[in-house]
């Protein structure tokens, strides 16, 4: 008699099935998972894991924690990064040190993979929530992300 | 409905004071069938803007919002955008039967509306035979998707309208058979009866047990009749393009578009004619004013619409071996013992009468 037992069974998927999206319709008002883009544009803030664009922070003392170690450039699979490093005095310790003079990130070629998140090894680099990345000229892309005039976070390597 | 009826007597002396007999039929008839044409034209609209916002509803979306308040001119504004468009023909295509095909849907459709009873006398044709003449209407309408699938001379279409042709006589049994049932209780095919037999309760509860298996093959056989989810190979989008109607552009496809809604409207309507008393208030509570039959009527339907919505986004879409599984080896025989069961119940006399 598997008829009606298959029968039985199917109603009760069918069942269950309408329940579920029965809950989501009953709840459409308040979950709705749509924004209102343009709109809501002064409040909108993109979830924690949304990848906008590769950003460098600094601190109030406008210091970077970036040591020029290129992990990062060897990291990226399509040459979004350049670092244009030099050697200098560290007027600290008066000794000879490698500090970045630009770090060059090109966006127009950024895939958004992460790999150079995942390299740096002093987290100097992290991903910015900005969505809104159009430009009218392309060379706007190309952007430093060290400030200017800022220096490394002294005691980095320690 | 006493105003209505009012109006439409003065009319009626009306125009017989200015015509012939005959030439005054005429024009009343064509006076109804337009009124019948705006009335479902703007209804099929509507249904359309339903079906979006439930949808949206149902994904967690917000829907069309934009165009009027809370979205609510959308399908007016689809619908004129529609009618501006150019209407293309592709170069081999067979003409006559391509300009066709929208018509039989669409007409076909709108006749079955001219049969139900939206109040005790709010009725255009109480035909004898109505539940008959309900069904063999609706599978007339097969014929036009057929023609348009055949006409537009693409294969995608073609496929889409011989699926549609097995679906629509396969799920046509199923239908038939199921009201089939209801009509062994109430003993007349004609509409207005049947709406009368259930004063002493709804079918749905004076055929207990049998009723309810009946109304559920009903709304299976009826979601596939009227080719929606899960139940839309007929258009399957991921398969098929748009199916049939692969090749038409602007009214035409809003024809079809329309006819599909009016169509599901038809079937619902059917569902509470039969088995949710028609326009009878539930346990008679406005029985003293017969305008709010009106009322009833499409808050029932509308209701059993939402039901066929509630389907369309719920389930995966078949395919076309488990649906003719579906109904040839599930539907129809228990269908068949279904017919039986509730021919005992009413020879015995075990329906629920209030």
């Amino acid at each position: 008699m598997s008829y009606f037992s298959d029968i039985y069974h199917a109603i009760g998927s069918l069942l269950t099935g309408m329940s579920v999206t029965g809950k989501y319709f009953l709840h459409a008002r308040k979950g709705a998972i749509t924004q209102e883009y343009p709109d809501n544009r002064a409040t909108l803030k993109m979830f924690d894991r949304f990848r906008g664009e590769v950003v460098m922070p600094h601190d109030e003392n406008n210091q970077h924690r970036c040591t020029g170690c290129q992990k990062c450039e060897l990291a990226c699979p399509n040459g979004s990064i350049e670092i244009i490093w030099d050697r200098q005095i560290d007027p600290e310790t008066g000794k000879k040190k490698k500090l970045i003079d630009q770090h060059i990130y090109h966006l127009g070629m950024c895939t958004m993979c992460g790999l150079c998140i995942e390299a740096c090894p002093t987290d100097a680099i992290k991903w910015a929530q900005n969505f809104e990345n159009s430009v009218y000229d392309r060379t706007y892309l190309t952007r430093v992300l060290n400030k200017p005039g800022s220096r490394v976070v002294s005691g980095l390597e320690d | 409905m006493y105003i209505a009826m009012n109006i439409t007597k003065n009319i009626h002396e009306w125009l017989l004071a200015i015509l012939p007999e005959t030439a005054a039929s005429i024009v009343e008839m064509t006076l109804i069938a337009l009124v019948y044409l705006a009335f479902f034209a703007i209804a099929g609209l509507f249904l359309v803007l339903l079906e979006r916002k439930v949808a949206a509803w149902f994904q967690l979306r917000l829907g069309p919002n934009r165009v009027g308040f809370h979205g609510l001119m959308q399908t007016i504004a689809d619908a004129l955008k529609l009618v501006s468009k150019e209407l293309t023909v592709t170069i081999k295509a067979d003409k006559f039967l391509y300009n066709l095909a929208p018509y039989f849907v669409i007409v076909t459709a709108l006749m079955a509306l001219s049969l139900f009873p939206f109040s005790k006398e709010l009725q255009a044709f109480d035909i004898n035979i109505g539940i008959f003449f309900l069904i063999a209407i609706s599978s007339i309408g097969v014929i036009g998707i057929l023609l348009a699938g055949w006409s537009s001379n693409n294969k995608f279409a073609m496929i889409g309208a011989m699926r549609s042709g097995v679906q629509t006589i396969s799920y046509e049994l199923s239908v038939g058979l199921s009201l089939m049932t209801m009509v062994l209780m109430t003993g007349s095919l004609q509409l207005s009866e049947i709406v009368e037999v259930q004063k002493h309760g709804w079918l749905i509860v004076q055929g207990h047990i049998p009723a309810i298996i009946a109304f559920m093959i009903y709304m299976i056989a009826g979601t596939a009749e009227t080719n929606r989810a899960p139940f839309d190979l007929v258009e399957a989008e991921s398969e098929l393009g748009a199916g049939f109607h692969t090749e038409y552009s602007g009214m035409k496809f809003a024809y079809f578009f329309l006819a599909e809604f009016i169509n599901m409207f038809i079937i619902s309507a059917i569902a509470t004619t039969v088995f949710f008393g028609g326009y009878l208030s539930p346990f008679g509570i406005t029985e003293s004013i017969p305008l709010l039959g009106v009322f009833w009527f499409l808050a029932k339907t509308l209701v059993l619409i939402f039901l066929m919505m509630w389907f369309r986004w719920t389930f995966p879409r078949l395919r076309i071996d488990q649906l003719l599984v579906l109904e040839w080896k599930y539907l129809l025989p228990l269908n068949l013992m279904n017919l039986v069961l509730m021919a005992l119940i009413v020879l015995l006399k075990l329906t629920i009468k209030f």
